[in-house]
């Protein structure tokens, strides 16, 4: 099967530079080994200085919507941090006051959203914060099952009965100007999110649970559909094992379920992710890319990889394969023509920093119109 | 060493690293609370089972082997693997009489056969259904897939002669549905490969692939019909032969269930055995060509069945599909219809059953497709009987494009 561009992995660039491609005329491919980084998604794209619009653009059409404004986001643990480009999801603000009171609600057996933490983290900014526990009869039947009760599950049951987590809060609510709820909202219908915060008659804020992020999964389901809907072909559950390079060319790639039948394709692109999705792999004696054993940024000694001290920045982390200034990865020091390198496979992302989805994007934008002005010349 | 250099584990469950990823995926989770879903039943459990069968979870029945979560995971991890190995390893319960019925697929089909329109017609009737939804636990609610008076493989067998005389030849594994249910997709298939100049054989006496057996306990029955495959397939090979497959499920039970749940090498099975699809759009591709009827027109919806997803084999049928002149295309989202072969058969899934597929019924119903385009046969039977849409194989939707 042959393919203007073969993408390799399917997370945040790889569904962002299949998309630029697709609407560019160019026929495109996916490979993704299962789901990615997407589901881990806080909503807030760092590091993207440049250009939000383009980006807007791009995620609009395609049903996700987002806002730009430079300011503050609420953390889990009721700190602040800096973000622009956001998912609507995500409330945006100027200063990190934020309000004098707030409503804190979550759901009563759910463990991945920790209100106590978060009204601690506020009320040490001079907050105040009253908890409230949602007890609701839809969700007894996934409380049977304690390891179960999840972001997901409850936004699927949320989908349906939102507006009873609305009465219950105005009936809670006093004089608390602000209102506080775990993202367990809008998996299915993006509009939810909003339309609570038309309903509650004070600030409504959705902060973060712990994975799977509920609009991340949105993200990731729209964006894959309009690239299917423009043409994409997208390969979930498939793994690249063996590549064809010749003279720094690559011509086709095997993947484990099309056996024999290679993929070819003019240009390639690889967002196959840091060391999570094994987009980088290390065994005790190096750290390598496993496809196409493009050269990696890395200490030669493997005590120089980590720091002791768990919480201490980690310079593994910051590796990444090497590329020249137009994403063209690095094999033994040479370019490779058509082999681009997009995303967290990079390197240089700062995990506990949220700067991946900045750079996922950027970078595979900047390679499609790598790919576009090669074509072009 | 190996284990902590190479990550190397069965099923790969060392590699799980708890991202809950599977379970934001599995369709039994969403509707049935019973189920301690995949991360719980598979690699989590696993680890409990290894240090006492104690810890075997009844309930990991309620899996209905869809493999979505094999296909969400990051990691490589083969969840729905590990769930059902955990089953064939430690369940001790004896199938039941409706498990084992519901299991017989091609025992059944033989005994029914020749009374084809009798067993119809009784098993459409409202009080046979009442009768074996109170003695069987088999839901009244569900339509029994029918019968044919006459198996494919008679049919193929009184045409031996006109086949041979093609070129070239592939062997045909039909699986029980083609031959005792719908010998029509064989004949379509038949049609197809015969516009590419080539013919069908028979493989030399096939069984049941098995996977309903793995699924309802009776592991060695189908480890039994897993040998004998190999062989006849394995002989087919050996005389230079492609073996083609129409259903999605039969083919990833020979590819990938046979070794990895029932031990059974098959290193010949994966080298020569495809589905049709694909080796069509792979004749197609090497520049073989079809003619098509002029002025064909068919607004068509395709549904990837799980099995096709985790073999990863969509592609094919979707890329054949979008090459017929006047097929208008629409990729169904990736969804579970809910059946999951015998699974919703059975009264205790059946409400689960219809509750997964509800979304997918949905997309149906606002395309509103001429066909659902559709690589399973149970598959088949769930959307046809929930939406009330015709479905159709690729091949069958192929072979009627063709002049």
């Amino acid at each position: 099967m042959k393919f203007n561009t073969v993408i390799i992995g399917g997370g945040l660039a790889g569904l962002a530079g299949g998309i630029a491609l697709q609407k560019a005329g160019r026929s495109t491919a996916i490979i993704s080994t299962g789901q990615n980084a997407l589901h881990f998604f806080s909503g807030s794209f760092e590091s993207v200085e440049e250009a939000p619009q383009r980006i807007a653009a791009l995620f609009e059409e395609a049903g996700v919507r987002l806002h730009y404004s430079p300011g503050v986001r609420l953390m889990p643990l009721g700190t602040f941090r800096e973000a622009a480009l956001s998912l609507d999801d995500v409330s945006l603000f100027p200063t990190p006051k934020i309000g004098k009171k707030a409503l804190i609600v979550s759901f009563r057996g759910y463990h991945d959203f920790f209100a106590s933490f978060l009204a601690e983290g506020l009320e040490k900014q001079g907050m105040a914060c009253r908890i409230e526990w949602l007890d609701l009869p839809e969700l007894e039947l996934l409380g049977q099952s304690p390891s179960e009760m999840r972001s997901v599950q409850i936004a699927r049951t949320m989908d349906r009965i939102w507006e009873k987590v609305v009465q219950e809060i105005r009936n809670w609510l006093q004089d608390e100007d602000t209102v506080i709820l775990p993202q367990v909202f809008g998996l299915r219908y993006n509009t939810v999110p909003d339309r609570i915060r038309q309903a509650v008659p004070a600030n409504v804020v959705f902060v973060g649970t712990l994975p799977p992020s509920v609009p991340g999964i949105r993200t990731q389901m729209l964006l894959k559909r309009r690239y299917e809907l423009l043409g994409g072909t997208y390969l979930m559950g498939d793994e690249v094992t063996e590549a064809h390079v010749h003279e720094g060319t690559v011509h086709s790639i095997v993947t484990k379920n099309l056996d024999n039948h290679f993929i070819e394709a003019e240009h390639f692109i690889l967002a196959s992710g840091g060391f999570f999705s094994k987009g980088l792999k290390s065994n005790p004696f190096r750290i390598y890319e496993p496809i196409f054993g493009l050269d990696v940024e890395q200490a030669s000694d493997r005590s120089g990889w980590y720091h002791p001290e768990f919480m201490h920045d980690q310079p593994y982390l910051a590796y990444g394969v090497k590329t020249d200034d137009t994403l063209h990865t690095l094999c033994e020091g040479k370019p490779m023509k058509n082999l681009y390198a997009a995303g967290s496979i990079l390197g240089g992302t700062r995990p506990e920093m949220g700067s991946g989805a900045g750079l996922a994007i950027r970078s595979a934008l900047a390679a499609v119109d790598q790919i576009l002005k090669t074509e072009a010349e | 060493m190996k284990l902590q250099e190479y990550t190397e584990s069965k099923y790969n469950f060392e590699e799980c690293m708890k991202c809950t990823v599977c379970t934001a995926y599995c369709p039994v989770l969403q509707v049935n609370p019973l189920y301690p879903g995949p991360k719980q039943a598979g690699p989590d459990g696993e680890r409990l089972r290894l240090k006492d069968p104690y810890f075997f979870n009844y309930a990991l029945k309620y899996c209905m082997n869809c493999k979505r979560c094999e296909v969400s995971c990051p990691s490589g991890v083969k969840v729905a693997d590990l769930i059902q190995s955990a089953r064939i390893r430690y369940d001790r319960s004896k199938p039941k009489l409706r498990d084992r019925i519901l299991a017989s697929t091609d025992f059944m089909g033989t005994l029914a056969r020749p009374f084809a329109p009798v067993v119809n017609g009784v098993t459409g009737l409202g009080v046979t259904k009442a009768v074996l939804d109170a003695t069987m636990k088999i839901d009244r609610k569900r339509s029994f897939p029918k019968y044919s008076g006459r198996s494919f493989e008679a049919w193929l067998r009184r045409h031996e002669e006109e086949q041979a005389a093609f070129p070239e030849q592939v062997s045909y594994f039909h699986g029980c549905y083609v031959n005792y249910n719908y010998p029509q997709l064989g004949k379509d298939l038949v049609k197809v490969l015969n516009a590419l100049a080539v013919g069908v054989r028979l493989l030399d006496k096939e069984k049941c692939c098995g996977i309903a057996m793995i699924t309802n306990g009776m592991s060695e029955q189908a480890a039994k019909h897993a040998r004998h495959n190999v062989a006849v397939i394995g002989k087919a090979a050996a005389e230079g032969r492609k073996v083609v497959t129409t259903s999605s499920t039969c083919t990833l039970t020979l590819r990938d269930e046979y070794p990895n749940l029932l031990g059974v090498e098959n290193a010949v099975v994966r080298d020569s055995l495809l589905m049709a699809t694909r080796y069509v759009f792979e004749r197609l591709e090497r520049g073989a060509t079809l003619r098509f009827k002029p002025g064909f027109h068919k607004k068509v919806a395709y549904h990837t069945p799980c099995h096709m997803e985790r073999l990863g084999w969509g592609i094919f049928s979707e890329k054949l599909l979008k090459m017929i002149p006047g097929v208008e295309f629409t990729l169904l989202d990736s969804a579970c219809c809910g059946i999951a072969g015998t699974y919703g058969f059975k009264k205790e899934n059946y409400a689960a059953s219809q509750a997964i597929g509800a979304p997918l019924f949905e997309q149906i119903r606002s395309i509103n497709p001429d066909v659902v385009a559709c690589d399973c046969e149970t598959c088949k039977w769930q959307i046809e009987m929930s939406t009330g849409y015709t479905v159709a194989n690729p091949i069958s939707i192929l072979a009627e494009a063709l002049e």
